[in-house]
């Protein structure tokens, strides 16, 4: 060893650093997760494919929730468009352009909320870069993860996608106006397949163009309101389809 | 592909610590990541060798240890296989993931003068 012979050449030395490697991400989350408590503005982070119907939910959930403060941040490649739709509805909303990332990180949202009237508001929502694979690694600070799953993706996603789905206290089955034109969709089969990958599957099927299932979609986000942002809380009971 | 942002979050890591120790050169960095980390180990290599041109990892390898999924019962202990229900199959509790999620910085082997 040289730092014993005291030749001064350089010395290899190993270092335990035992650290997840997207610890600064962790502590931004932490940091908006905090903001969000103080204010009391439940942030939802909602994930889902391209297509799924995010934006769709999202102003359909505006029509539901008249009277109450929503916001939106909406994650886009390259486009204003989904919070275009957001601001029409109602929703205070600004895109977070992402340009070539597949994903939004808690610092995205955190730099976005400096320009966002938030602290006002009763509910954030956050629409996810439309992705069922990346978002799913990135903590943003939200007090609970949705998914939206169109039942026109097919029945097999949460096996193919398991990370997204593990993440999520409930998942949102959208797009049931549709199903008496998929013979070969059943929705026994995608909670099925949910419970393979989410210990606690929570689902609600939803048609964001009929209204069907929002009562029990707005329900469920009054009872994560009501918990404060405690996720456990709000997908209990056990499984299958949340009653809320 | 977000493994870029990994390996991006992974070099600015290690060349804080290589400053912090006045190191000169990173020889290796041993990571874990889990199966169901989100992370795919073949494209955080690939990212890897493209990202570390010009930093302190440069001549670095990548150790990756991958780590298989498992599922246990909290209540029991019973292990749940991944595919299946996640359920106990002895007393119904859901089960809970104990390892597979992984996606850690375990070791860093460096030069120092």
């Amino acid at each position: 060893m040289c730092d014993t012979c005291g030749c001064g050449d350089p010395e290899r030395v190993a270092v335990d650093v035992h650290e997840k490697i997207l610890a600064g991400n962790e502590r931004t989350a932490a940091h908006n997760r905090e903001h969000f408590r103080e204010r009391g503005v439940v942030a939802v982070n909602l994930m889902g494919s391209p297509g799924s119907g995010k934006t769709a939910v999202l102003e359909a959930t505006a029509r539901g929730l008249a009277g109450q403060r929503l916001g939106a941040l909406a994650g886009d490649l390259a486009t204003d468009h989904d919070a275009e739709r957001l601001r029409i509805a109602g929703i205070v909303a600004r895109s977070i352009t992402t340009g070539s990332a597949c994903h939004l990180d808690a610092g995205m949202v955190h730099r976005a909320l400096h320009s966002f009237p938030w602290r006002e508001l009763d509910y954030l929502f956050i629409e996810n870069v439309g992705n069922l694979v990346c978002p799913a690694v990135y903590d943003l600070g939200q007090a609970v993860n949705v998914v939206a799953l169109s039942v026109t993706e097919g029945e097999d996603k949460p096996l193919k996608y398991p990370v997204m789905f593990l993440k999520a206290d409930l998942v949102l089955i959208t797009k049931i106006d549709l199903l008496p034109h998929l013979p070969d969709i059943r929705v026994e089969a995608i909670a099925e397949a949910l419970a393979r990958v989410m210990p606690r599957p929570t689902y609600l099927t939803v048609s964001a163009r009929t209204g069907a299932g929002l009562p029990a979609w707005l329900a469920w986000l009054a009872r994560v309101r009501e918990s404060r942002a405690a996720p456990a809380v709000a997908s209990s009971p056990g499984s299958g389809p949340a009653h809320p | 592909m977000h493994e870029y942002s990994i390996v991006e979050a992974l070099v600015d890591r290690v060349a804080a610590e290589a400053r912090a120790r006045h190191a000169t050169a990173v020889h290796r960095l041993s990571v874990r990541i889990g199966e169901l980390s989100g992370v795919d180990v073949g494209l955080l290599t690939t990212a890897f060798a493209i990202f570390r041109d010009r930093t302190i990892c440069e001549s670095a390898d990548l150790e990756v240890q991958s780590v298989p999924a498992r599922w246990e019962c909290p209540d029991c202990g019973g292990v749940v296989g991944p595919g299946t229900m996640l359920r106990c199959v002895r007393c119904g509790a859901p089960a809970r993931l104990a390892a597979g999620d992984e996606i850690v910085l375990d070791r860093i082997e460096m030069e120092v003068a």
